[in-house]
């Protein structure tokens, strides 16, 4: 028995992919094997722990529930996207650092994509709304303390970074990018 | 003088690659091995008849199906019981893939490796095991009948029996004032590590070399037993272990049975092999805790004090016991708390079951030890209309006796001594910190109001840092950089920050010129691993001592170039100079290279190692007898006892009047690991621990049905909470310093969880006005118990638990 394989193109993270997958093939697998991609973690597989979040077009995504031949056309982005080019990191990204939002970091990747989403439709969120944002991801280590912690603080540095950019604080405003 | 790290809430090192996706987890390796996957038994009882692999066989990429006829010599024999003990009757351990017969849903009985895990998980599904299948037994009760047995040869399910004494317990009860009995229940649960297990092995058969990366608690353990199955010598193989997503205590059990079939395939196929474990796989493969049901008998005085306790535990460890009956030796000595009980009996029977195996998990035996004390502390409460916190105070430990002898034997096979702590602080901490004493006027203004409020307090001392040791070894390269490693494996607790915060205070040197390695047999063979919340006291003391030697080499090097006195030199950033007299100093990478006499100059800064460069003793030679070349120094930290931290959770509920709903409204924590290495990672280890005993006590648990079916073996299905089911968590620490290492510190891992259930049942049974007893308890459960209790099928509280056995049973 061999089955059909298909030839694909991806764009990932703001770069072409190409990749030859049968079309079971789930994106997660096809990012993690098929293009190194191993930042998106796989924690069920069933689409309930949100550890393999990714964003396509501009949405958290489970990428365990879609097949890597129905993510072309669409651009994806992984944790390995978020930071800028130059290496500086997403304000989500630091924030989860500053505020100890991870531990073993295996959900994080998740975490990361979702609440770097989230921000730009909410980009000054109560702390009640920081843990509604994050309700669909599961971490096993943290508690979510520190998770919602910098949910709001990532918040707080896009505002900062926003009021001291060119053009001032309306950069950060809801409605950008989407 | 540079900024002291030890104690600052300084950030985690390890988390630049890990919020950008550059960790290295088990399954983000080995990009080109085989995946392996494996034929499960789908009965909890059989026997296996037949093994029918013809269908797979023509699966297009399938490289080999391996089963139990397939293994020879040792590999043939059963695995290892990790930790023999002279309580253990009957210890059974699986084979690494089924022999004849299966114990459990999930059990391994067929390897199949192919070119990739789709591939492999078809040539599964093709093939056809025959099972006859036998009788399960589920359930602490079943299993205590025994009128099904779980492995042949057994008359009964007993794997383990054990009494303790200290006095006369029995006597003690009955010749007390006041004597009530308690019959207490606690569910299945388990570790659920975001990451499952996980094995990847390369086999060099040029070298005869090993090279086994596992998702594991210990690298030496997993070595040690490899090698021993495999029919290696322990140079033939290196573990490292990479980083894990989560453990909890499921990843210190091995050597798993995939953990030695992975690269025993390896070897056998010439090819690198992994597996990586799927989450149903996780639920009902690897391991769970908890079940335990208690009966409590106290004798007590009028003051509340504890005359005499009895405990009677029957445990289930489940369908083998590889990891011994340390969790029920846990719960029988750590039951204790910060209490002195007066004359004490514990009793277990460790029981098998043909479900999941039962080792520990984060809290391991202790939440059901404190679950069965906290509860009778409540009880007697009760029955004395005592204030809860009274009670407790009544029966502390002071400070003033500790040491204190609590005159059992611990679960590291030493002396259960309590080596320091302040009962008496905490509690006032935590009462303050809850308002308990304002908690009467709110209660009743709530209930005037028509709602349910409740709250409650348990207390718990936990034996951390138990040894046998760990070892540090700390190196200074010539470009001034430190290399520092630990055996022991890490899982998220930040030791590469808190060792590299102690090693940088110890030697002067700026945090970021150190890297910590844990977890790597090429870099530290000798270790133990990491459990018990055991990490920082046992490999934090370790990579102080040796990074004392080597200050102290270095010293010694230095005040040689220097023409000092080592007394007069002091190392600041990274550099030996004179005390006063900055200007007179020289790189520590200096004396690294001056620490090695060489003949062959490398670089510009190696020549002065030389042989003709410099003044030389030619009394002497270049490397003096007691002295070895190169600037390092490695030391093992083996403690006398195991040390104790403690503390006290207080939380407040909610009960909806209507649907029973449970809702925290505060949880409070106060918390004595000794001296913190990191409060900003303490604080981290305690929010998880809550979160899980939140968990444990009102959302997790393993539905197994009768048949011995995980009917719950999904993220969808067991409720693992998510941030909208934990509450904030409240902290407020204690330090009181261990005597017993040179940091003063002890272990701060598993703490949040330990009093979860006690605390959670105390605050709903105050809200309630009846005994819960069992954990955890749903909304549903609670529900019926309203109804049982308002028909008086339950009693009210006070006097509910003189009633035994009646509440909530």
């Amino acid at each position: 028995m061999s089955e059909e394989l298909h030839e694909i193109r991806l764009r990932v993270n703001g770069a072409e992919h190409t990749a030859t997958v049968p079309a079971r093939r789930l994106l997660s697998d096809c990012l993690r094997q098929d293009l190194g991609l191993t930042g998106t973690h796989v924690g069920c597989e069933h689409g309930v722990c949100g550890a393999c979040t990714v964003r396509v077009d501009g949405r958290p995504t489970r990428s365990c529930l879609m097949f890597a031949v129905s993510a072309q056309g669409h651009e994806i982005t992984t944790v390995e996207g978020l930071a800028e080019p130059d290496g500086t990191l997403h304000p989500v990204q630091r924030a989860f650092r500053e505020c100890h939002g991870l531990q073993c970091g295996f959900c994080t990747p998740g975490f990361l994509t979702v609440v770097s989403a989230y921000l730009e439709d909410n980009p000054d969120p109560t702390e009640e709304e920081a843990r509604e944002a994050v309700g669909g991801n599961l971490c096993r280590c943290t508690g979510y303390q520190n998770i919602v912690k910098a949910v709001l603080r990532a918040a707080e540095i896009r505002r900062e970074e926003a009021a001291a950019a060119p053009g001032g604080e309306r950069a950060a405003g809801a409605g950008e990018r989407r | 003088m540079a900024t002291r790290m030890f104690g600052m809430p300084v950030q985690r090192t390890e988390d630049e690659r890990l919020i950008t996706g550059k960790g290295g987890y088990l399954d983000d390796l080995g990009a080109g091995a085989y995946a392996a996957a494996f034929v499960r038994s789908p009965h909890a009882h059989a026997r296996v008849r037949d093994i029918d692999v013809t269908g797979a066989l023509d699966v297009e990429g399938l490289v080999a199906v391996y089963t139990h006829e397939d293994l020879s010599g040792p590999m043939a024999e059963p695995l290892p019981l990790l930790i023999p003990h002279p309580a253990i009757l009957d210890g059974r351990t699986p084979y690494a893939l089924a022999k004849e017969y299966v114990h459990y849903v999930g059990e391994p009985v067929v390897m199949v490796v192919a070119r990739d895990r789709y591939v492999a998980e078809d040539a599964v599904g093709r093939i056809a095991v025959d099972y006859e299948t036998l009788d399960p037994v589920v359930g602490i009760e079943a299993a205590a009948r025994a009128e099904r047995v779980v492995h042949a040869g057994m008359s009964d399910n007993v794997a383990a029996h054990l009494v303790q004494e200290v006095g006369d317990a029995r006597a003690a009860i009955a010749a007390a004032p006041n004597r009530i009995e308690l019959d207490l229940d606690i569910e299945r649960s388990a570790c659920t590590p975001m990451e499952g297990r996980g094995v990847y092995a390369r086999w060099d058969g040029r070298d005869a070399m090993l090279r086994l990366y596992s998702s594991t608690q210990t690298a030496s353990g997993v070595r040690a037993a490899v090698a021993a199955k495999l029919g290696l010598q322990l140079g033939q193989v290196e573990v490292v272990v990479p980083d894990v997503g989560g453990g909890f205590g499921v990843k210190i059990v091995h050597p798993w049975p995939e953990e030695l079939m992975v690269p025993w395939a390896a070897r056998a196929l010439g090819h690198e092999v992994k597996w990586a474990e799927d989450r149903r796989e996780h639920f009902t493969a690897a391991a769970h805790e908890r079940a335990q049901r208690q009966h409590v008998t106290v004798g007590f005085d009028d003051e509340g004090r504890l005359l005499g306790l009895d405990v009677d535990i029957l445990h289930d460890n489940g369908a083998y016991l590889p990891y011994g009956i340390i969790v029920p030796i846990v719960t029988s000595t750590q039951l204790l708390g910060p209490y002195k009980p007066g004359a004490y009996r514990v009793e277990f029977r460790s029981l098998y079951t043909t479900t999941a195996i039962v080792t520990p998990y984060r809290g391991a035996g202790r939440p059901q030890g404190v679950f069965a004390m906290e509860r009778t502390m409540d009880a007697i409460a009760a029955h004395l209309g005592m204030d809860r916190a009274d009670v407790r105070a009544a029966n502390f430990i002071q400070p003033e006796e500790m040491p204190y002898d609590q005159g059992l034997l611990f679960q590291d096979g030493r002396p259960l001594i309590y080596d320091s702590g302040d009962y008496p602080a905490s509690l006032e901490k935590i009462k303050k910190l809850v308002g308990w004493d304002d908690f009467t006027a709110y209660r009743d203004a709530a209930r005037a109001e028509g709602r349910k409020v409740g709250i409650g307090l348990a207390c718990y001392v936990e034996g951390t840092g138990p040894g046998p040791y760990e070892g540090g070894h700390v190196q200074v390269e010539t470009s001034g950089k430190v290399r520092v490693a630990t055996g022991l494996t890490t899982q998220g607790q930040g030791h590469q920050t808190a060792l590299a915060q102690i090693v940088a205070d110890e030697l002067g040197v700026p945090m970021s010129d150190i890297s910590v390695t844990t977890g790597d047999t090429r870099r530290m063979p000798y270790s133990v691993g990491t459990f018990a919340s055991r990490g920082a006291v046992m490999s934090g003391s370790a990579v102080a001592l040796a990074a004392r030697r080597l200050k102290e080499k270095a010293l010694r090097i230095a005040a040689d170039a220097l023409e000092a006195d080592a007394e007069d030199l002091e190392i600041v950033d990274g550099r030996v100079q004179v005390r006063g007299t900055p200007s007179a100093g020289i790189e520590l990478g200096t004396v690294a290279v001056l620490s090695n006499p060489l003949r062959y100059a490398f670089d510009e800064a190696s020549k002065a190692a030389t042989q003709f460069t410099g003044a030389a003793d030619y009394t002497r030679p270049p490397v003096a007898a007691d002295d070895e070349p190169g600037l390092e120094g490695t030391d093992f930290y083996s403690p006398l006892r195991s040390t104790f931290a403690s503390g006290m959770h207080a939380v407040v509920v909610e009960t909806d009047p209507e649907t029973a709903e449970i809702r925290i409204l505060r949880y409070c924590v106060v918390h004595d690991c000794g001296k913190l290495v990191n409060p900003l990672i303490v604080e981290g280890q305690v929010h998880g621990g809550v979160a899980q005993g939140v968990a444990g006590a009102l959302y997790e648990r393993m539905e197994y049905d009768s048949g011995g079916q995980l009917l719950n073996a999904s993220f969808m299905d067991f409720l693992m909470p998510y941030a909208s089911e934990v509450p904030k968590v409240e902290i407020d620490h204690l330090e009181t310093p261990s005597p017993l290492n040179p940091l003063g510190i002890k272990g701060a891992g598993e703490a949040g969880v330990i009093p979860g259930a006690a605390v959670i049942a105390a605050a709903v049974e105050d809200a309630e006005g009846f005994a819960i007893t069992r954990m955890p308890v749903s909304p549903s459960e609670l529900f019926h118990l309203r109804r049982r209790f308002d028909k008086g099928g339950i009693a009210p509280l006070p006097g509910a638990y003189s009633r035994t056995g009646e509440a909530n049973a």
